[in-house]
């Protein structure tokens, strides 16, 4: 079973724990910091710096467990288990594929925050 | 409660991390500060004083292990409680944490009732050790070198007659392989508060503490009327409250731990080594010597506590042991008698 884009339970107690409006701006801060990690972890790759590229993942997966992005979640965290690969080219693909499944959890973290 | 109002500082390089921990710190009354990478939190460790510190492993430019290591070179930062929250997968980096002197260990997204817990549990553990630092007075502090400085009181240290302890858990490498990362550190972590009792209720101090070993002694630096009654009783104590705190998990079918201790006296030479600005309460002789070596002994012997001659005929008649015969030791030329202590029994005075 493919894992959700964002876990309704987990998204609804991180609200319930740390308050809907502080929430809200968390979800903003990620939305902010993201995209960067995402160039990051691009960026690592070009230059094959394999701790920058581990640490980005890291980062990523970290703050989507905290949301309950799952899958975007895995996706990093396969990242960061496996390091770099020895070919740039299937890196690339699995960084697409991050970056496809981030757009996702953006689109669905801007309509929950609201909720 | 202790905790309300603490102060923490909290370092993480990644800012969702960083403001989500911060507020589950402040909705628990306790005050925050943030840094965003191992170099910045030094500096305001430097400057300002924390209660506590909840440090990130993965970080740019100075890493949270990195971090532990300057820590513990810091006379003045050494005693700061730390708890790690990562989301590293692997134990054996929570070991590495660990061993670096790190408190507790918690894996994000960090649970904010854990969190409450651990912090309570550290905070007051800080404070027991503070108590056992003002028992001891002279371990380590830098007023400890200009005393000794003033009074010409070398280094070097002076004879006395003391009884050495060393204690550890059996097969806990194997054990660990079992457990989660926080279980491990649990188990650790109840372990030596339940030691330490034993051990400063009956006048020890303990001096050493690596992995899950530690070395005690009694009659030095504060003198003991009777090391060796002090000594063997902590020792029993010690069996005790194992026996007690595996009584939860033996119920759960989880692994329990078992213990062995090995006791010697003798003349020992006790003082700070060190150089004057870091100073540290050691014990060197035959009977710490022989006292590790009767703790690893007990694995073959089958006995939980070894004693030697001389801790035996201080005894006296006041407490039951059995012969075991003389045993070569590594170091030693000549073989040393050993004498099981039986566990479940109370040294009469």
């Amino acid at each position: 079973m493919p894992e959700p884009t964002i876990d309704p339970g987990t998204f609804a107690e991180l609200q319930e724990t740390a308050g809907a409006e502080f929430v809200a701006e968390l979800v903003d801060t990620f939305l902010e910091e993201a995209p960067t990690l995402l160039v990051e972890l691009r960026d690592a790759r070009s230059e094959a710096d394999v701790d920058r590229f581990r640490r980005a993942a890291h980062s990523l997966k970290s703050n989507s467990h905290t949301f309950g992005a799952l899958a975007l979640g895995a996706l990093a965290r396969e990242l960061e288990l496996t390091g770099m690969d020895a070919d740039p080219a299937r890196d690339n693909a699995r960084i697409d594929a991050l970056e496809s499944e981030y757009a996702r959890a953006a689109a669905e973290l801007k309509a929950r925050r609201r909720g | 409660m202790a905790e309300r109002g603490a102060r923490m500082l909290v370092v993480d390089d990644n800012k969702v991390n960083r403001l989500l921990l911060a507020r589950s710190l402040e909705m628990q009354g306790n005050r925050v500060a943030l840094a965003e990478n191992g170099r910045v939190a030094l500096d305001m460790l430097r400057r300002e004083s924390y209660d506590l510190l909840l440090l990130d492993i993965e970080m740019p430019e100075m890493n949270g292990l990195q971090v532990l290591e300057q820590l513990k070179t810091d006379l003045q930062l050494r005693d700061l409680p730390v708890i790690v929250t990562s989301a590293i997968e692997g134990l054996d980096n929570v070991v590495r944490c660990i061993e670096l002197g790190a408190e507790d260990y918690l894996h994000k997204p960090v649970n904010p009732v854990l969190l409450r817990a651990r912090i309570g549990a550290s905070l007051e553990k800080k404070r027991l050790r503070d108590q056992q630092k003002e028992l001891v007075r002279r371990f380590a502090t830098p007023e400890v070198a200009q005393d000794l400085d003033a009074s010409g009181f070398a280094l070097g240290g002076h004879r006395v007659q003391a009884t050495a302890m060393f204690s550890d858990i059996r097969g806990f490498t194997s054990m660990a392989e079992e457990l989660s990362p926080e279980e491990t550190i649990e188990l650790l972590n109840t372990y030596y508060t339940l030691m330490f009792d034993a051990i400063s209720g009956q006048g020890g101090v303990v001096n050493q503490m690596v992995g899950d070993g530690l070395m005690a002694i009694f009659g030095a630096p504060l003198p003991l009327a009777d090391p060796c009654g002090a000594a063997a009783r902590a020792a029993l104590d010690m069996i005790e409250m194992i026996a007690l705190f595996n009584r939860e998990p033996d119920r759960a079918g989880k692994p329990v731990i078992a213990i062995g201790i090995g006791i010697a006296s003798g003349a020992v030479i006790a003082g700070y080594t060190g150089t004057q600005n870091r100073a540290t309460y050691t014990c060197v002789g035959d009977a710490v010597n022989i006292a590790a070596r009767l703790e690893a002994h007990t694995k073959t012997a089958g006995f939980p506590i070894l004693i030697d001659e001389a801790t035996r005929s201080a005894l006296g008649e006041r407490c039951e042991v059995q012969g075991l015969g003389a045993v070569s030791i590594k170091g030693k030329a000549a073989a040393v008698t050993v004498f099981s202590l039986h566990a479940g029994q109370t040294v009469r005075d």
